[in-house]
């Protein structure tokens, strides 16, 4: 996990669910092809109705229709983030195209846990509605060690919670080498 | 310390005497289930991260069932299938049950009651947020995703965090116009659909004891869709029975203790509750049938986990037969033996596949359908506006296909009410 992390944001609304992370058509990509799991890329967000793509104006596509990689580094959300399916292909698909955080007031267990355990992205929980206060193509800084995050582009700063247990995985890369510091496996 | 049922299958498995909600453990795992959208990326990370060559932990704890995208021409789908194919091949795995055999399955929630492995008791995970389906058998289920399967594959364990338990307690006597879905959908909205978040979800009380296993599987499939972690019922003879004629594996029911301490309890009587639907866009958008009635569709679906049981077809036939539907209503089995009971059983002296047919219906294969959209070939799948009532369990923007349609959830016989009418009808108005 980098101590750094800076780059724009991407502002979403709530309950956005594995469907519209990644629509279920796309799930038939392999995760492992390069040439094909660039589309997890592609296609991340897409499912969001268009008017709710990048807020508050909308029509802002998370990935540009022939592009396989994202200009957004940070997904700002609101409650139950990633609900739905337990599809793993969601945090794959933001981590695909690029982005690195999700700063979301609250999360839907599979999801959050999908994003820890496989190392896809860092799901930070904010203690405030950003997603009121931070606008799609805001730059943003976020230092992970100590839950700062900076909107440079408004100069306002905001205290995140902290990572809690999920923070020793997150440090170890995935929950494989977890395991193998705790004995379970070689 | 008194523990919820949830707390000491947990703790069993852990070996330990307690569990504490909120503490972080490793438990063991007694069966781990996988389908064709996740199981090849699974397979991937596993020989990622074991070796190529490794070998699964225990190939008895193993299920994997073909299920979602079964009926398409999609060449990327179909190579999923020859993934999952080759690697019970090359591991020799007794419980993979491939599509083109007689061995198909269909729908894995609704395949794992089937052939037994549903066992009181149990810690059960699968690759699919329905896993809290398996619930209703006493057993700890729950969805996890690709990379926590292949950690189980590999080690037969796997870390969780001890939920607390929210208690729904349902009484009285349900009529006959009700069904489980009907309660289930009056929860997630009572809660909202983030009310249950890394909750236990537990159904106690009369009327839930009342219920048949399918139904009860009604009740835990969709604890998913208030954010529940697992949804879960306490076993009784009705279970043993079930499990019994199922399969020959021994288990070790497991329940609760006097006084264990709740985070919630909700106290329902079902005798004075009504059918009612989730409108569109969320499951826990609740209103009563009587309150949209007349809204006017384009399509009825019913099928799925939680809507497609030979139970749910039973229900919907006793309403459709002798009548004919007013929209393009999709029939779609969950399972071979569902497709097969439709077939053998009977009403008024027509099998229940000819009810349906008669009534007009399309008859699709046994399978996910268009429950989660899939493919653009996918039978039942939306393309454009439709206005859809399905017994599906998730309405989100895009979940049968199309992001512009708009889908109702409800149980069979408010679907079925509907279709026959073209609108949103109270199935009181049509059942005598
Ligand atoms: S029927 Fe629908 S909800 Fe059930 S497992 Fe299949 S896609 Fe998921």
């Amino acid at each position: 996990m980098k101590d750094f992390i800076q780059g724009k944001a991407y502002v979403v609304g709530d309950s956005i669910d594995t469907d519209q992370i990644i629509p279920a058509v796309h799930l038939v990509y392999s995760l492992t092809v390069p040439e094909e799991r660039q589309f997890y890329g592609r296609y991340a967000l897409c499912g969001l109705p268009e008017g709710q793509q990048g807020l508050p104006v909308g029509n802002v596509p998370f990935t540009q229709p022939d592009q396989f990689k994202s200009d957004f580094t940070f997904i700002i959300a609101g409650s139950n983030f990633g609900c739905g399916s337990s599809r793993e292909h969601a945090p794959f698909a933001l981590q695909e195209a690029g982005a690195e955080v999700v700063i979301a007031e609250s999360y839907a267990r599979i999801f959050y846990r999908n994003a820890v355990d496989g190392g896809f992205v860092i799901p930070f929980e904010s203690r405030v509605r950003l997603i009121e206060q931070i606008k799609t193509g805001d730059e943003l800084e976020l230092d992970t060690t100590t839950g700062v995050l900076t909107n440079k582009t408004s100069g306002e700063t905001f205290l995140l919670n902290p990572l809690g247990d999920v923070a020793e995985i997150l440090k170890c890369g995935n929950v494989f080498e977890y395991a193998r510091r705790a004995g379970l496996m070689a | 310390m008194a523990q919820t049922i949830t707390q000491k299958i947990l703790a069993q498995h852990a070996n330990r005497s307690r569990v504490t909600p909120g503490e972080n453990i490793w438990i063991d795992v007694d069966i781990l289930m996988t389908h064709d959208v996740c199981g090849p990326p699974t397979i991937g990370i596993f020989k990622r991260e074991f070796g190529e060559t490794a070998k699964v932990l225990d190939k008895e704890k193993l299920v994997i069932l073909p299920d979602h995208y079964i009926f398409t021409e999609d060449p990327h789908a179909m190579r999923n299938i020859e993934i999952l194919r080759e690697f019970a091949r090359e591991h020799d795995l007794p419980h993979y049950f491939d599509v083109g055999t007689s061995r198909y399955k269909g729908v894995c929630h609704v395949a794992l009651a089937e052939e037994g492995f549903n066992r009181p008791g149990n810690v059960l995970f699968g690759t699919d947020s329905h896993t809290c389906t398996s619930g209703a058998f006493g057993l700890f289920s729950t969805g996890v995703g690709n990379t926590d399967a292949a950690l189980i594959m590999g080690t037969g364990k796997i870390w969780v965090k001890v939920p607390e338990t929210m208690r729904f307690v349902f009484e009285g006597d349900l009529p006959p116009y009700l069904m489980a879905k009907d309660l289930i959908l009056s929860v997630i909205g009572d809660i909202g659909f983030e009310g249950g978040t890394y909750k236990t979800l537990e159904f106690d009380g009369k009327a839930v004891f009342d219920l048949s296993m399918e139904e009860r599987m009604t009740l835990t499939n969709m604890a998913i869709e208030a954010g529940g972690k697992n949804g879960i019922i306490a076993p009784d003879e009705k279970t043993f029975d079930y499990v019994r004629s199922r399969t020959d594996a021994t288990f070790d029911p497991v329940y609760g203790d006097a006084g264990a301490t709740y985070f919630s309890e909700r106290i329902y009587d079902v005798s004075t509750m009504e059918p009612v639907v989730a409108k569109p866009h969320r499951p826990d958008n609740l209103a009563k049938v009587s309150e949209v009635a007349g809204t006017k569709l384009d399509r009825a679906y019913i099928g799925s986990c939680t809507g497609g049981k030979i139970e749910d077809f039973m229900a919907a036939a006793s309403i459709l037969e002798g009548n004919e539907v007013r929209v393009d209503t999709f029939v779609v089995p969950a399972s071979s033996e569902v497709t097969r009971q439709l077939r053998e059983r009977t009403m008024n002296g027509k099998t229940i596949w000819q009810v349906f047919l008669d009534a007009g219906c399309k008859m699709g294969h046994a399978s996910c359908g268009a429950c989660l959209g899939g493919p653009i070939d996918t039978f039942g799948r939306t393309h454009g506006t439709e206005v859809v009532i399905s017994t599906t369990n998730r309405n989100f923007p895009g979940r049968m296909g199309s992001k512009a349609s708009a889908i109702y959830l409800a149980s069979p016989l408010t679907v079925a009410a509907s279709a026959i009418h073209g609108t949103i009808t109270d199935p009181r108005e049509v059942l005598v």
